[in-house]
C-alpha cells in the first residue's frame, strides 16, 4: 500500500508525527483548561475527558465492576472498532503519553550506534509482563470472590496516568509561576509520588525505548490483544531479505519486523516501511510472508500466576477492613462521591476533579486509608483556599466514571425538590475542646461560626462569662467611671478589648480601659454609695465557644480550613454522618 | 612496579607546572568563597522587613459629611447619595485613579446580600469615570476562592461591563504593614499592589449581622485588606477594626442597607436572614455611618465598641446626626 520507493508525496511517518503532536497538544490543552472561571479557555464544554473516553481499558474496567458503560465512555467503542481493523493505532498515533515516551526514546537514541539501537530495540520476553499486569487489574474488578471488587487499573492506565501527572505534579509547577488555575498556589497531596514516577518512567526511555509502552502498560496490552485480527497489518512481501535489520532500528513497539512480526506488540509507527532498502515491508491485509505471532507471548504459568493474583488481590486487600469498620475517617470524599464500594469500582485516578476543584480541597488521598485509597481523591481543608464551597458541584460534572456522579446544587444544598431529603452531607465538624480558643484559652474567636455557610448556621455559640486568672481584686475608690483597685498588676489595655466585664455584686459593667491599677467602666456603677471599699469584684471574659449542630452541619470544611489554630485544627472535620454511606450515620434515623 | 614508575616519569615538567596551577587556584578559590561566606553568629531568626503604609485618600479631615438615603433602587439611591453630598466631581477629579473596595467575601449570589451589589459596583464605577477617572480598580481579599467570589457574586461581571479592572488578591500582591500607634496591625501582610498609583479610594461595604464583633459594616470592610492568617485578629475584634479604620481613610464610604442582613451573618444564605430596610449610607465619616448602620441592624451602640473605640480615635464621630446628614427619601 505504502512503501518508499517510487512514492513522492507525504510520507505516512509524517502523518503519524503529526497526529501525535496534535493528540499530545490537545491532550496538554484539555489539562491546563481543566479550571473554573469564565474565560474561554477555561471549562467551557472542551471535550476534556476525550482519551478517559477514548480509553478502553477505563470502558472495560468499569463495565466489568459495574455492568454499566457510563455516559462518555462509550466512545472507547471507536477506539476498539478501529483498532480491530487497523492494529494499536491508539498507541502510535494518539496516545499522549505514548507520545511523550517516543519522544525520551528519541533523545535518547539520537548519538547511538546503530548496532546499539538495534539491540535496546529487540524483542524481549519481559514484554509480556503487561498482559499479565492487565489480567490482574480485570480480575480484581471482575470477580467478586468474597463479594467485593475494585478497579484499579487507573494506577498503570496510561490515560488516567498521564491525566495525573499532568494534572497533579506538572501544572500547579506552571499555575503557582502563573496564576493559571488560581491566584493562590495549588497544591497537592503525594504530588512528589505522582510527578516522581512520571519523570522516572520518561527517563526510562533512555535505556529502553517507550519502555512504558512495551513492558508495563495494560491498555496496550488490551488494544493488542483486540487488534490480533486487524485487517491491514505489517508484513513483509516476501519470505526472505538481506537481514540488514534496519527495521528494527527503527521500530517504536520491538515487535521484530525482520522476522516473524509480532503483531500484538506493533504500535504503527510504520517507521519500518520507510528505510527498509529491499522494500519487502508493507501495511496491508495479505499475511506476511515470513509469517506472524499474533498472540501475545504469555505463558500458561504467568497467565496461572496472575490468575491467582488477580483473583486473590482483592479479599487480600479488605483483609484489613477499610471499607468496613476499620474505614478512615479521614478519607473525606467529594460532594457526589458514591457509596464507598461502588466508588472503588469505579474512580481510575485520572485527577480530573483534583485539577477542577476551584477551592484546591481535593487531593490525592495516601494508603492511611487503605491501599486502595491510594491516589483517590479525598478532601483536605487544610490546603486550599476554603472548604468545599456550597455552591460547586464541579467535580462530580468532570468525573468521567460516575465515582463522583453529578449533582445539581438543589440536590447539594437540599433545595427544592430535595427538601425532604436534605443536604448532602460530606462528613460533620467536631470541635476539639482542648485545642479551643474560647474553650481552652479563654479567648474569643468564633472564626468557625462566623464562616459556616450554613443556613442557620451549623455551628452555634455557647455564650459565657468567666473570671480571668488572677482576676479578683479589692476595690480600693470608685470615681465616676474609675475603678481603683488592689490586687495583680495589670498589664495596661490588656482589658480594653471591649469583651472584659467587672462583675461588682452580681452585676457586670463593660471595661473600657485599664491601667496598671485602674479600670474604667462603660458606666458608672449604680447605687454605688454603698460599695464599702476593700470589697472584691471579679474581672470576667466574656466568651462565645463553638458548639456543632451536627444535624445541620454538612461537612464542607470551611470551619477546619479558617480555623486559626494553624496546626492541628481546633475544629477538623470527619466523615461521620456522610450522607453517602449510610452505615456511618451518627444519628438514629426516624422515619 | 618498574612500568608504573616509568608511567610516573612520562609527565613532563610542563604539565605538571600546569596542573599545580589548577589546582593552587581551586584551592585558593575554594579558600576565598569559605572565608567570604563564613558566619560566626547564629541566624537571628525572622527579624521583620520592609514595611509598607497605605496613604491617607480622605479629603476633609474635620467637615465630615453624610448622606441617607431611602429608597429600594440601589441606583438610583448611590446617585442621590453621591448628589447630596456635593456631587462626584466633590470626591473624583479628572484623572484620579480610583480604588473601590468591595466586599466579596463569599461565594455566593447577589441575592442573598452577603457581599457587596453589583449593581452599586457598576454604579459607581460609571459615577467615577464620568467624572474624568482615569481608572477605577475593584479588589478585594475573599475568604472563599477569589476567582469564584468575584464571578458568582456579580461583582466580576460589574466591573468589567462597566469599564472598572478587578485586581484578583494575588499571594505576590500583599506586602507587610505596620499602623503607626498600632497594637496589632505589626509586620503583617495587607493587599497593598492594587493601591499602585492609586489617588482615590471608595469602600463599599454591605450591612451585615457579624456574630463575633455585632455588625459587619464599612470599617469592618477593610478586612478584606488583610493577608496573613488574618482570623486571629479575632481575638481582639473590637480593636482590629479600630486599627483598620485608623490604617485606612477612605476617600468615600458607602454602606448598602437596602436589604440589611439581620441574622446568620456574615455568610447568610437564606433571604429569611434579610431584612429591606432600604436605606443607602453615604458619607466621609466610617463611624457616623457604621453608627447609622448598627440603629438600622437594631443594635445599640454599647454592643459594639469598635465603633466608640474608634471614635475616640479621632476617626470619626458616633454622634452621627451631629454631621447633619441629609436625608432624601426616593419613592
Amino acid at each position: 500500500m505504502m512503501h518508499n520507493t517510487g512514492y513522492k508525496g507525504l510520507k505516512i511517518v509524517t502523518v503519524r508525527r503529526i497526529s501525535q503532536i496534535f493528540f499530545l497538544l490537545i491532550f496538554l490543552w484539555f489539562c491546563a483548561v481543566s479550571t473554573f472561571g469564565i474565560e474561554f479557555w477555561q471549562l467551557r464544554n472542551w471535550p476534556v475527558n476525550l482519551f478517559l473516553n477514548l480509553d478502553p481499558l477505563v470502558a472495560l474496567g468499569t463495565i466489568l465492576a459495574t455492568r454499566t458503560l457510563y455516559r462518555g465512555l462509550l466512545w472507547a467503542l471507536v477506539t476498539v472498532i478501529l483498532t480491530m481493523i487497523f492494529g494499536r493505532f491508539f498507541c502510535g498515533w494518539a496516545c499522549p503519553f505514548g507520545t511523550m515516551h517516543q519522544f525520551f526514546g528519541w533523545l535518547g537514541n539520537r548519538k547511538r550506534k546503530a548496532a546499539d539501537v538495534m539491540a535496546r530495540n529487540r524483542y524481549r520476553k519481559g514484554q509480556n509482563i503487561k498482559y499479565f499486569i492487565l489480567i490482574v487489574f480485570l480480575l480484581m474488578a471482575f470477580v467478586p470472590l468474597n463479594g467485593s471488587v475494585s478497579l484499579q487499573s487507573g494506577l498503570l492506565d496510561p490515560i488516567p496516568f498521564a491525566y495525573r501527572s499532568v494534572n497533579i505534579g506538572l501544572l500547579p509547577v506552571a499555575d503557582n509561576i502563573f496564576h493559571f488555575a488560581s491566584v493562590t498556589p495549588r497544591q497537592y497531596e503525594h504530588a512528589w509520588l505522582i510527578g516522581g514516577i512520571f519523570l522516572f518512567l520518561l527517563l526510562m526511555n533512555l535505556v529502553i525505548p517507550r519502555f512504558y509502552c512495551r513492558f508495563i502498560c495494560p491498555l496496550g496490552a488490551l488494544l493488542g490483544i483486540l487488534g490480533r485480527f486487524s485487517i491491514w497489518r505489517i508484513g513483509k512481501t516476501k519470505p526472505s531479505c538481506s537481514n540488514c535489520k534496519l527495521c528494527e532500528k527503527a521500530c517504536e513497539g520491538a515487535c521484530e519486523p525482520s522476522d516473524k512480526i509480532r503483531i500484538s506488540e506493533c504500535v504503527l509507527c510504520f517507521n519500518c516501511l520507510h528505510v527498509c532498502p529491499d522494500d519487502v515491508l508493507r501495511y496491508g491485509t495479505s499475511e506476511s510472508k515470513a509469517g506472524e505471532i499474533t498472540n501475545p507471548d504469555i505463558t500458561r504459568r504467568g497467565i496461572l500466576a496472575s490468575f491467582l493474583t488477580g483473583v486473590l488481590a482483592v479479599p487480600m486487600i479488605r483483609i484489613a477492613g477499610k471499607i468496613g469498620t476499620n474505614w478512615h475517617y479521614r478519607a473525606i470524599r467529594p460532594p457526589g462521591a458514591l457509596p464507598e464500594e461502588e466508588f472503588l469500582r469505579r474512580c481510575v485516578k485520572c485527577g480530573q476533579c483534583m485539577r477542577i476543584c476551584p477551592t484546591n480541597i481535593i487531593v490525592p488521598g495516601g494508603i492511611e486509608g487503605g491501599v486502595e485509597n491510594l491516589l483517590t481523591p479525598v478532601l483536605n481543608f487544610r490546603s486550599g483556599t476554603s472548604g468545599c464551597q456550597i455552591n460547586c458541584a464541579a467535580c462530580g460534572f468532570i468525573c468521567p466514571t460516575g465515582a463522583i456522579r453529578p449533582i445539581t446544587i438543589s440536590e447539594k444544598m437540599g433545595l427544592n425538590e430535595y427538601a425532604e431529603k436534605g443536604p448532602i452531607r460530606l462528613g460533620a465538624a467536631f470541635v476539639d475542646r482542648s485545642r479551643c480558643l474560647p474553650w481552652a484559652m479563654k479567648r474569643p474567636c468564633i472564626v468557625c461560626q462566623e464562616n459556616c455557610p450554613v443556613t442557620p448556621k451549623a455551628i452555634y455559640v455557647k455564650e459565657f462569662y468567666e473570671t480571668v486568672r488572677e482576676g479578683n481584686y479589692e476595690m480600693k475608690e470608685i470615681r465616676g467611671t474609675a475603678l481603683h483597685v488592689e490586687g495583680t498588676r495589670m498589664k495596661p489595655g490588656k482589658y480594653a478589648t471591649g469583651d472584659y466585664f467587672s462583675l461588682i455584686r452580681d452585676q457586670r459593667y463593660r471595661i473600657t480601659e485599664n491601667s496598671e491599677d485602674t479600670i474604667t467602666l462603660e458606666k458608672a456603677p449604680e447605687d454605688m454609695v454603698d460599695i464599702t471599699l476593700s470589697e472584691r469584684m471579679e474581672i470576667q471574659i466574656r466568651l462565645q465557644a463553638p458548639v456543632v449542630d451536627v444535624e445541620r452541619c454538612i461537612g464542607c470544611g470551611t470551619c477546619e480550613h479558617e480555623c486559626p489554630v494553624s496546626g492541628l485544627r481546633a475544629i477538623r472535620v470527619s466523615a461521620e454522618n456522610e450522607t453517602r454511606n449510610r452505615e456511618r450515620s451518627l444519628f438514629l434515623r426516624k422515619r | 612496579m618498574n612500568d608504573l614508575r616509568e608511567d610516573e616519569k612520562t609527565i613532563s615538567r610542563r604539565k605538571f607546572l600546569i596542573r599545580m596551577m589548577k589546582a593552587g587556584a581551586s584551592i585558593t578559590a575554594a579558600g576565598a568563597l569559605a572565608a567570604f561566606l563564613h558566619d560566626k553568629k547564629a541566624p537571628s531568626g525572622y527579624a521583620g522587613g520592609e514595611v509598607v503604609q497605605i496613604p491617607d485618600f480622605s479629603l476633609e479631615k474635620d467637615a465630615r459629611s453624610l448622606a441617607i438615603v431611602s429608597g429600594e433602587n440601589r441606583k438610583l439611591t448611590l446617585e442621590k447619595a453621591i448628589d447630596a453630598l456635593g456631587g462626584i466631581g466633590r470626591f473624583i477629579k479628572k484623572g484620579d485613579r480610583v480604588l473601590i473596595k468591595v466586599n466579596a467575601a463569599f461565594a455566593t449570589p447577589p441575592v442573598l446580600c452577603a457581599t457587596t451589589h453589583p449593581d452599586l459596583v457598576r454604579e459607581m464605577i460609571a459615577l467615577c469615570l464620568k467624572a474624568g477617572a482615569s481608572e477605577a480598580r475593584v479588589t478585594d481579599n475573599p475568604i472563599n476562592d477569589p476567582a469564584s467570589c468575584f464571578l458568582l457574586t456579580g461583582i466580576r461581571e460589574a466591573t468589567e461591563s462597566s469599564g472598572g479592572k478587578l485586581i484578583l488578591p494575588k499571594s505576590e500582591y500583599f506586602k507587610h504593614t505596620t499602623l503607626i500607634n498600632g497594637n496589632l496591625i505589626r509586620d503583617w501582610p495587607v493587599l497593598y499592589a492594587p493601591f499602585d498609583g492609586v489617588t482615590k479610594l471608595i469602600g463599599m461595604a454591605p450591612l451585615k449581622d457579624h456574630h463575633r464583633s455585632g455588625a459587619s459594616m464599612t470599617m469592618k470592610n477593610w478586612y478584606g485588606l488583610l493577608g496573613g492568617r488574618r482570623n486571629i485578629f479575632h481575638q481582639d475584634i473590637h480593636n482590629i477594626i479600630k486599627e483598620l479604620a485608623m490604617m485606612v481613610k477612605p476617600t468615600l464610604a458607602i454602606l448598602d442597607g437596602t436589604n440589611a442582613m439581620m441574622t446568620n451573618g456574615p455568610t447568610g444564605g437564606s433571604l429569611s436572614d434579610l431584612k429591606a430596610t432600604n436605606m443607602l449610607i453615604a458619607g466621609t465619616d466610617s463611624v457616623a455611618i457604621d453608627a447609622f448602620g448598627s440603629a438600622l441592624l437594631e443594635r445599640r451602640l454599647s454592643d459594639l465598641p469598635f465603633i466608640q473605640k474608634a471614635a475616640d480615635m479621632g476617626v470619626g464621630t458616633a454622634d452621627y446626626e451631629s454631621l447633619k446628614p441629609v436625608r432624601i427619601t426616593i419613592n
